[in-house]
């Protein structure tokens, strides 16, 4: 009556081949991760010692640790990290504020969208650069200019993201809770912020990376310290080192600036299935 | 019996520390109709997910056909592509394949909405779109995990007549996961009932062709059943049907 193996393979049945992916050691994962990395070093190394890249064009990765060293020491790269992140952080506060609360109204009140999304569409389409000297001449060379820039410069993002989020809320989900009482901001509070998070968390993202273009673009022009300065600085001496050292810091603090991200993504939205996978049930 | 569709031997799935399916032998032969039944989280999905290679075994021997296709619970339709391409998404593209799913959807009686979106369909209309979906690809082995679970009570009895209908037309294995012990009864040529990680019960359903509720057996076979998932009805129905 029942079936050998054998007889069922020769019947032409074949085992199901899942492609699921097995769980992968931390450390594994990591070192792959930090493959990409440390293969631009070797090959930026192995440029300069075999004088593909001289000096003039590129320091290689030795002086320039003894750059970061020189720098650190006299206290130079200390005092223009705090400007430059102070000026970064305060701008993104305010512009990914704004961008939050504007995308909010456009994305859930109807009267909102009507009345604001064409003129911030419009205000949209203006390159942030195109605002330095009008900024100039509206502030002076003062921090205000520059916190402004960038908070212009991070604010559409997060306004597009925000009421794109919020305009896919499931309207089901809004009309359940106002049968329960709930008033309007309290349905953007216990719903559409939440259901918006992802949508929220990537415009966050893109006015982070947003943040530091805008802070090199404030810094480049007319300013005595930050890191945009010790560019200029270094740039007038040609001094590769330094230079290299202050797109590295960029460099980092976009790295920074997205790991900080996924932390909040795993902080904040904790009923999100881990890896985008769900968790196994059944 | 006849040539096999699915042979499994010492099959083991462990989520955690748990043995969701502990050392299950299932067989079903080619144009057989097995209803798998089970309570809720008994492994059942899990087992139906291993043969169609949506999920793997951590032990055992597993074979099936080539040609299987699933039946999700929702209907898993693209909802950027019209109904027909839908339908024959992942075919190579064809006035032959076009033919095919329109016919596919004529068995399904959607003849008329191969152009519609998904989104425009009922509830019941996209679970036989993506019924059709499934028998267009000519099967050897339908999995079918739940299909009507979301369905309303009376689109359910017309699914499961359709269901019934096709299945004895095409003759594919089919493996129906369902908690509806009617349900089973009705469609299915055998019964398994899986719980703890094991096949408690596997037997050939006895009750004669239409099948009628009514009928002592399928009333015996249901009780027998219910028990089996942990349902202890009272006699009373019991003298209600035989009368």
């Amino acid at each position: 009556m029942t079936v050998t193996t054998e007889e069922a393979r020769a019947a032409g049945l074949v085992a199901p081949r899942a492609r699921t992916t097995a769980d992968r050691p931390r450390g594994l994962s990591l070192a792959l991760r930090t493959l990409g990395p440390l293969a631009l070093l070797a090959a930026w190394q192995i440029s300069s010692a075999t004088g593909v890249l001289t000096p003039d064009v590129l320091a290689s990765p030795g002086q320039v640790v003894q750059a970061v060293g020189e720098l650190w020491g006299n206290g130079q790269l200390g005092d223009a990290l705090s400007t430059s992140l102070t000026r970064a952080g305060l701008g993104l506060l305010f512009g990914a504020g704004v961008g939050l609360v504007l995308g909010v109204v456009t994305g859930f009140f109807r009267l909102g969208e009507e009345l604001l999304d064409s003129a911030v569409q419009v205000l949209r389409t203006v390159p942030f650069l195109a605002l330095v000297p009008l900024f100039m001449v509206w502030f002076g060379i003062t921090e205000t200019a520059k916190v402004a820039l960038i908070g212009v410069a991070t604010s559409f993002p997060m306004y597009v993201s925000t009421s794109g989020g919020v305009r896919n809320t499931d309207r089901k989900l809004v009309e359940a809770m106002r049968s329960f009482g709930l008033s309007r901001w309290a349905v953007v509070r216990e719903v559409v912020l939440p259901g918006a998070l992802p949508a929220l968390l990537s415009g966050l993202r893109l006015s982070m990376t947003l943040s530091v273009i805008a802070l090199i673009a404030a810094e480049e022009i007319n300013s005595t310290e930050g890191i945009g300065y010790l560019m200029a600085q270094a740039q007038n001496f040609s001094r590769t080192d330094v230079l290299a050292v202050c797109i590295l810091i960029y460099g980092l603090l976009g790295l920074a600036a997205d790991g900080a991200v996924r932390v909040l993504e795993r902080l904040l939205m904790p009923w999100r299935p881990v890896n985008g996978r769900a968790v196994a049930g059944r | 019996m006849s040539a096999p569709a699915v042979h499994v031997r010492g099959l083991r799935r462990v989520f955690g520390t748990r043995a969701v399916l502990d050392g299950i032998d299932l067989d079903i032969a080619r144009g057989e109709f097995l209803a798998l039944l089970g309570a809720s989280g008994t492994g059942k999905t899990t087992l139906l997910r291993i043969l169609g290679a949506l999920d793997r075994a951590d032990e055992g021997t597993v074979l099936v056909p080539p040609a299987r296709t699933v039946v999700f619970q929702e209907p898993r339709l693209i909802p950027s592509k019209r109904v027909l391409g839908n339908v024959t998404v992942g075919l190579p593209r064809g006035a032959a394949t076009r033919e095919t799913g329109r016919q596919a959807l004529a068995e399904v009686g959607l003849a008329g909405h191969a152009e519609a979106w998904p989104s425009t369909l009922s509830g019941g209309e996209a679970q036989r779109a993506a019924l059709a979906r499934a028998l267009v690809r000519e099967p050897q082995l339908l999995l079918l995990d739940e299909p009507f679970a979301a369905l309303d009570a009376l689109t359910r009895l017309r699914m499961q007549d359709l269901v019934g209908d096709l299945c004895r037309r095409h003759r594919p294995a089919v493996l129906l996961v369902t908690h509806d012990v009617d349900e089973a009864i009705r469609l299915a040529d055998r019964v398994a009932v899986l719980r703890e990680g094991a096949l408690v019960r596997d037997e050939t359903v006895a009750v004669e062709r239409p099948r009628d509720p009514a009928d002592p057996a399928f009333a015996a076979l249901r009780r027998d059943l219910l028990a089996d998932l942990g349902v202890h009805q009272e006699t009373k129905t019991e003298t209600a049907n035989s009368n």
